[in-house]
């Protein structure tokens, strides 16, 4: 380029450039809208795509026995009995309502407590104490995490039935805790790395026991990943349908879940006491997920799935 | 984001081993009985209810004759059909989902954020009764989907569940809708994890938007996709739920899977050894997955 054509016409080149970087800004301001309208319309779909399976069960929740085959979008007279109804058991698929919710509270409550207990304890002795041939134990652990749970619940069928098992909690509870330690051991040994060995070394120097490295220091510096760990394994108990179903037949002994599939052999079967009572069941997760959603991101990881 | 090492399976390196050692010995005896204790609550269990089961199991389908039955039967063909289709389509169009959506939701803004809570909440609500609610939702006569179509749109929708490519396509659409929230989350964690300083650089050659994706995004998330899919491939051979719930196998027996065709042959035939080994020959096409997972997650610890 030459020079005189430069100093010739500078005039002209700063008009361009300025009508060029308009252009530049207005193709910007352009795209930025395009940008915003896409966010908005995926946004918007994502919503719909989200809540429609959700606010399906609230709305049958909601309808009256009549309207249910109404084919209306929104109840005519929304109400509130459906879940009167299930929670006063007034409904003879529904009387014993409060004693299988007890029984699910109590499947996951023991879930978890055994999971965490477990997990922890097995962690501690691999990668704290650094047991002999840990590892060993490591990828058992990492072959079961891989098994889908689903085949093997025909022989823990049958198992349960030659050792009288049946309608027993603590069989569905073994099956699960079986299923969830894995994770559990998991998450705890690459969690724990992230504790200096320094603490157990100088708590034993000091004469502390294992046990009591395990429960003062061991324990309490886990607490993110317990909480992480402990949430999922109650969500395993209370997403699993097919153990609960084989296991537990008897009126006494089933959860919330079989009960409910129970209503759907029923002739006609009342979907709006079913809705109610599946919103009823979903709270406890809903509720527990929210509480620690935050203080799962680390710790929710590739278990969340199992099923 | 924090890097948390999920797996850390596998023999120790060798330098590892060599501290190992070390430490060993100073692991004095009643140490090594604390330590051996903690350890025996979970072997216990692992061989209780996973060795003992899982040998019972193959006990049960070691009968030859099993399988000739199997092949006889038209429903365990639909079946292999299904699961491929299934396995195929579902696992890998939720995580493609998954992957650009995890893009969508690292966006700046309140709304974003907003969204993402109430996108998780399919997966904190209970399967069975989702599945059940929606298996209502499809129902060609008084489902809110064909409600819905016929008062926005006034076309008169199609009973969902009463032919087998639109039972299977519910099926599908039904597991994506339960499963893609909780995947999103783990990529968007991974997404999070790529340092800012490698996006601005980029940035400054000029690998923004699509091509940015293709050369910097995606070859750092190939590794924990890989793993999570595969991980999902194998959970959702075992997924019982979907089938059972949303189509029930109808219409006909045509939307069968093998893990329901397991539990059919089990209970509702009464042919616990048929329904087992219906299961087993999912392993041919399990074992490989699993093999190829142990490699991965052994060579390279998956970062989230």
């Amino acid at each position: 380029m030459s020079t005189t054509a430069i100093s010739a016409a500078p005039c002209n080149a700063a008009s361009a450039l300025a009508t060029s970087g308009q252009r530049l800004r207005r193709a910007a301001r352009r795209r930025r809208l395009l940008a915003n309208v896409g966010t908005a319309l995926l946004s918007f779909v994502l919503l719909v795509w989200t809540i429609a399976p959700i606010f399906n069960i609230v709305m049958v929740s909601l309808e009256g026995h009549d309207d249910v085959f109404g084919g209306r979008i929104w109840p005519a007279d929304p109400s509130l009995d459906g879940y009167w109804l299930v929670l006063s058991e007034g409904y003879w698929y529904l009387e014993y309502f409060w004693h299988q919710y007890g029984n699910s509270v109590c499947l996951g409550v023991a879930v978890t407590a055994l999971t965490l207990l477990i997990g922890s304890l097995t962690s501690f002795s691999i990668g704290r104490m650094r047991i002999r041939h840990g590892w060993v134990v490591t990828n058992a652990a990492l072959l079961t995490y891989v098994i889908p749970a689903t085949f093997l619940a025909i022989p823990f069928y049958r198992l349960a039935q030659a050792y009288g098992m049946m309608n027993n909690l603590w069989s569905v509870i073994a099956a699960l805790v079986a299923f969830a330690t894995p994770y559990a051991i998991f998450i705890f040994q690459n969690y724990g790395a992230s504790i200096p060995m320094e603490l157990d070394e100088s708590a034993r120097i000091d004469g502390a026991s294992p046990w009591q490295i395990y429960t003062k220091i061991y324990l309490p510096l886990m607490t993110p990943a317990l909480v992480a760990v402990g949430t999922y394994a109650l969500l395993l108990a209370w997403n699993d349908y097919l153990y609960q179903f084989l296991l537990l037949s008897s009126k006494q002994s089933m959860t919330v879940p079989v009960a409910l599939a129970q209503f759907l052999n029923s002739d006609e079967a009342p979907w709006n006491y079913m809705m109610a009572t599946a919103v009823i069941y979903s709270l406890p997760p809903i509720a527990t997920y929210y509480m620690f959603r935050t203080k799962m991101t680390g710790g929710l990881t590739m278990g969340g799935v199992k099923g | 984001m924090e890097a948390v090492q999920v797996f850390d399976g596998g023999r120790p390196a060798v330098g590892h081993l060599v501290r190992l050692r070390a430490l060993r010995g100073a692991l004095r005896g009643s140490e090594y009985a604390w330590a051996l204790a903690f350890l025996v609550p979970y072997i216990a269990v692992f061989f209780a209810f996973v060795i003992y089961p899982v040998s019972y199991g193959l006990w049960m389908g070691s009968k030859p004759s099993l399988y000739a039955t199997l092949m006889n039967d038209p429903t365990y063909w639909t079946s292999i059909v299904n699961t491929a289709l299934y396995l195929g389509i579902a696992v890998n169009l939720k995580m493609v989902c998954a992957l650009l959506l995890s893009g969508f939701f690292m966006r700046p803004g309140w709304w974003i954020k907003a969204l993402l809570m109430i996108y998780v909440l399919p997966w904190a609500i209970p399967s069975m009764p989702a599945f059940i609610s929606i298996h209502w939702f499809f129902n060609g006569d008084y489902g809110f989907l064909n409600d819905l179509l016929y008062d926005l749109f006034g076309i008169n929708g199609p009973a969902w569940l009463d032919s087998r490519w639109l039972a299977l396509g519910t099926m599908i659409t039904s597991y994506i809708w339960k499963w893609m929230p909780f995947w999103t989350v783990i990529l968007l964690a991974g997404r999070m994890a790529i340092p800012s300083e490698i996006h601005e650089a980029a940035k400054i050659d000029g690998a923004t938007g699509v091509r940015g994706f293709i050369h910097i995004t995606f070859p750092m998330l190939a590794n924990l996709y890989f793993v999570c899919t595969l991980l999902s491939t194998i959970f959702t051979v075992g997924d019982f739920n979907t089938a059972y719930f949303v189509t029930g196998g109808g219409p006909a027996f045509s939307t069968y899977v093998l893990a329901t065709l397991g539990i059919r042959d089990a209970f509702d035939l009464s042919q616990p050894r048929l329904g087992v080994a219906a299961v087993i020959t999912a392993l041919p096409v399990v074992i490989p997955l699993v093999y190829l997972l142990m490699r991965k997650l052994k060579t390279a610890q998956v970062q989230l």
